[in-house]
């Protein structure tokens, strides 16, 4: 890739499900060191356009294009996607029963690193970085020995999918309503981590990363500073600008676009 | 002359299933997994013209050389035989099987007496080799004494000496008559009786060979005793017979292993096995079996019709883990007749119908003794257009008061052409006995798939993981060995079924 191309470039993306039209021109150009903050309220075409970049089979994309850090990314399969470099944190991740999470975790690494020529690290290598990213996020070990997501309750899901983040370190994360149900330690979790995945060792914000926060909530951007935020309803970007729009949009609610204002009553501010 | 002689070995197609995979990218795509064990050996083969009569029995027993008691229970068991009708209760479908047009005998000819593994045939060496069959000393080491069955006659037993120094017996079936004929006599359809159904008196009355163990009383076993068997030469049935007997407070851990060649015609696989477990005795049996499971559009494949039967006397403990992967139909019920008091029986399964694969598989345990407990933990799986039975049945008679039984049955689906059907049958007839059955079915959905796609498995390695994890419970009570490789074959039985 050439150096000064974005980490994500979407042009006119439009995308279907079963024949209905869902996302209806996107455009979003997201740099590195970026974090950018989509909002809208529920039904708006949040979580498609999150599974769309992932490569979810079941959306057909019938225009527009996708660049990732210089490639085509909607010619990749789904796991080549993530090989690269893309990473969704699941808005509801799923269970895998009697599969360790330990295991499902070196198994993702090592097709990654695979995929990157890199070597595969083995069970001591495997277990030495893991409990050094869990004790950086403050993650229960016992977590590890359980069945990926099996009887996780709601936060413990959110934690192991940023636990999967902290490890696997892609150069997009795409957190999908990374912050729903969360009590405010487990937010505090979610946003140590996905701010360590922003930040180098020295410090300086890292310019070969870039975050894409789905959320209606305003509340996670008290945590997790965005760069840019885009307010996006059916299945299109209203308005795009930087922190202070999720603030408007804390105070006004979405009724300030001219449309319902579906976070009432929801008690999320 | 055998059909082994003329025919070209035929090579599996190896990567078929992969390419299928790359276009098709849809839940049925991974099913498509072509047979790996499909290499036919070109060996002389002794075969026995086709057909079934008294004339054939005193063939088979002619050339085997024994003794007029095994011939006159074999003659009895073919003459019950004709007045039996095959069994139709079962779930499964296919064409009547002729069987004056199956030849029952098979051995490969020996050039002479075989004095060490080095004079065995390079030809059947190789064979094992592509097997996987664990002959090399290296393997020995391992700790694996291995009894191989190559089309019914047992070629070669490796550390005898070792198992004999401990009184353990561990040999071909042939050789257990010839040697121990007191024991075989002794035991020999005391729990399978010769006329205990209408395969188990078919295998009676021609059985070729098999294995024969023998643990004495008090002793351990020191090592894994390991048969593989495979059935090579066409329009052969295989009917083997196995005799397993653990004294008092003896213990044996028992692996077998099987495969077959790749065929257009179905060729039909008839089993007996017996163990008894006297007081205090342990018996933990063991199998992975691979037969050849027919093509993609179910033409051949091995016809698996296995009598599996247990007797647990005193505190004696029975477990039968299989993980059944293999064969176009397989009706198996390896099951425990739990005679002693405080005695315990398990029965852990997998089952991996792909294709067009049948299976009615299952287990019974029956509660005789006071305080016998029971566990079956059984999980089926179902691709492409495989369709799988579970039936179990639990019975506990009058006099055996607090009998306790614990049955899940678990059916995973991959996709919607295949089928799962759940057949517990409970009897219990003694109103303290404590009975718990759970079960479940579900699907391997496309999310669950895409998660692990999106963290960079592949979908061949998510489905095997996926599928691997549904099956753990079963996977742990195999051999460290076995469990290697029944996840292994787990996983290439199943590649081509997702995408
Ligand atoms: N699998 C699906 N099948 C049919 N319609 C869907 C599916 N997923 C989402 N939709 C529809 O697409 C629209 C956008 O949904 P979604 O992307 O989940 O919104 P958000 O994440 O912003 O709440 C909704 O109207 C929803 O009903
Ligand atoms: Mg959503």
């Amino acid at each position: 890739m050439n150096d000064d191309s974005p980490i994500l470039e979407i042009k006119n993306l439009h995308a279907a499900i079963d024949g209905r039209e869902i996302l209806k021109g996107i455009d979003l150009t997201v740099r590195g060191g970026e974090i950018h903050a989509i909002m809208g309220p529920n039904g708006s075409g949040k979580s498609t356009l999150a599974q769309v970049l992932a490569g979810h089979e079941a959306y057909t994309v019938t225009d527009g294009s996708v660049t990732f850090r210089g490639h085509d990314l909607l010619a990749l399969p789904p796991e080549d996607r993530a090989r690269q470099g893309v990473f969704l944190a699941f808005q509801y991740p799923l269970e895998i029963p009697g599969v360790a999470n330990t295991y499902f975790l070196k198994t993702a690494l090592n097709a990654i690193r695979k995929h990157r020529g890199l070597p595969e690290l083995d069970a001591m290598e495997f277990l030495a970085l893991i409990r050094q990213k869990m004790k950086l996020l403050e993650v229960d070990p016992a977590l590890l020995q359980r069945a990926v997501n099996e009887g996780f309750s709601g936060g413990e899901k959110k934690r192991n999918e940023i636990l999967q983040l902290a490890v696997l370190e892609p150069h997009l994360a795409i957190l999908d309503e990374i912050d729903s149900g969360l009590d405010i330690d487990a937010l505090k979790t979610v946003a140590l981590g996905a701010n360590a995945q922003m930040i180098a060792a020295d410090g300086s914000r890292r310019d070969d990363r870039a975050m894409v926060l789905v959320t209606h909530y305003e509340r996670l951007l008290n945590y997790i500073q965005p760069t840019h935020v885009h307010v996006l309803y059916k299945g299109l970007i209203h308005e795009s600008g930087g922190p202070d729009l999720a603030r408007d949009l804390e105070r006004e609610g979405y009724a300030r676009f001219g449309f319902e204002d579906e976070l009432a009553g929801t008690g999320a501010r | 002359m055998s059909d082994a002689l003329t025919r070209p070995p035929q090579e599996p197609a190896p990567d078929a299933g992969v390419r299928a995979t790359d276009e098709g990218r849809t839940l049925d795509a991974l099913t498509s997994q072509e047979y790996r064990y499909g290499f036919v050996t070109d060996i002389e083969a002794d075969t026995v013209a086709a057909g079934l009569s008294e004339e054939v029995i005193r063939l088979i027993s002619a050339k085997k050389d024994e003794p007029e008691w095994l011939l006159e229970w074999r003659l009895s068991a073919y003459r019950h035989w004709l007045t039996m009708t095959e069994p139709t209760w079962q779930n499964v479908k296919f064409p009547p099987i002729d069987y004056q047009a199956i030849a029952y005998y098979s051995a490969p000819r020996p050039r002479k007496q075989l004095q060490s593994m080095d004079e065995v045939d390079p030809e059947l060496k190789r064979a094992f080799e592509k097997l996987g069959v664990p002959l090399e000393e290296q393997k020995i080491f391992a700790g694996v004494a291995v009894d191989a069955v190559f089309d019914s006659v047992s070629v070669a037993t490796t550390f005898k000496g070792k198992l004999a120094e401990m009184g353990v017996i561990f040999c071909s079936f042939s050789d257990a008559v010839k040697e121990h004929p007191d024991l075989v006599r002794r035991y020999l359809g005391s729990v399978v009786p010769a006329t205990d159904n209408f395969f188990a008196a078919l295998n009676s009355a021609v059985f070729s060979d098999g294995s024969f163990c023998y643990v004495p009383a008090g002793v351990r076993c020191p090592m894994e005793l390991s048969t593989y068997f495979r059935i090579n030469a066409a329009n052969t049935g295989q009917f083997e017979r196995t005799l397993i007997v653990a004294d008092k407070g003896a213990y044996v851990s028992y692996l077998e292993g099987c495969t077959a060649p790749r065929r257009d015609e179905n060729q039909l696989h008839a089993a007996v096995v017996e163990l008894v477990a006297l007081d205090d005795a342990q018996i933990k049996y063991s199998t992975v079996q691979n037969w050849y499971p027919g093509d993609k559009e179910g033409k051949g494949g091995i016809y698996n019709f296995v009598t599996k039967r247990g007797k647990a006397m005193d505190r004696a403990k029975i477990s039968w883990t299989q993980v059944e992967t293999g064969s176009a139909i397989t009706w198996k019920y390896p099951s425990v007749l739990l005679m002693g008091d405080d005695s315990v029986g398990e029965f852990y399964s997998v089952a991996l119908t792909n294709h067009f694969q049948q299976a009615d598989t299952g287990t019974k345990m029956i509660h005789i003794g006071k305080n016998t407990r029971s566990t079956i933990v059984s999980k089926g799986i179902s691709a492409g257009r495989g369709q799988q039975t579970y039936r179990g049945l639990v019975r506990v008679m009058p006099q055996a008061r607090h009998a306790r039984n614990y049955s899940q049955c678990d059916s995973l689906l991959l996709g919607d052409r295949c089928g799962a059907h759940t057949f517990p049958y409970l009897e219990v007839r003694n109103p303290t006995a404590q009975v718990e059955h759970e079960a479940s079915t579900s699907k391997i959905g496309e999310d669950q798939l895409f998660y692990c796609q999106q963290r960079g498995i592949s979908p061949e390695d998510a489905v095997s993981m996926i599928v691997n994890g549904f099956c753990k419970d079963v996977f742990r009570e195999l051999p460290m060995e076995f469990a290697v490789e029944a996840t292994k074959l787990l996983g290439l039985s199943l590649e081509g079924s997702i995408g």
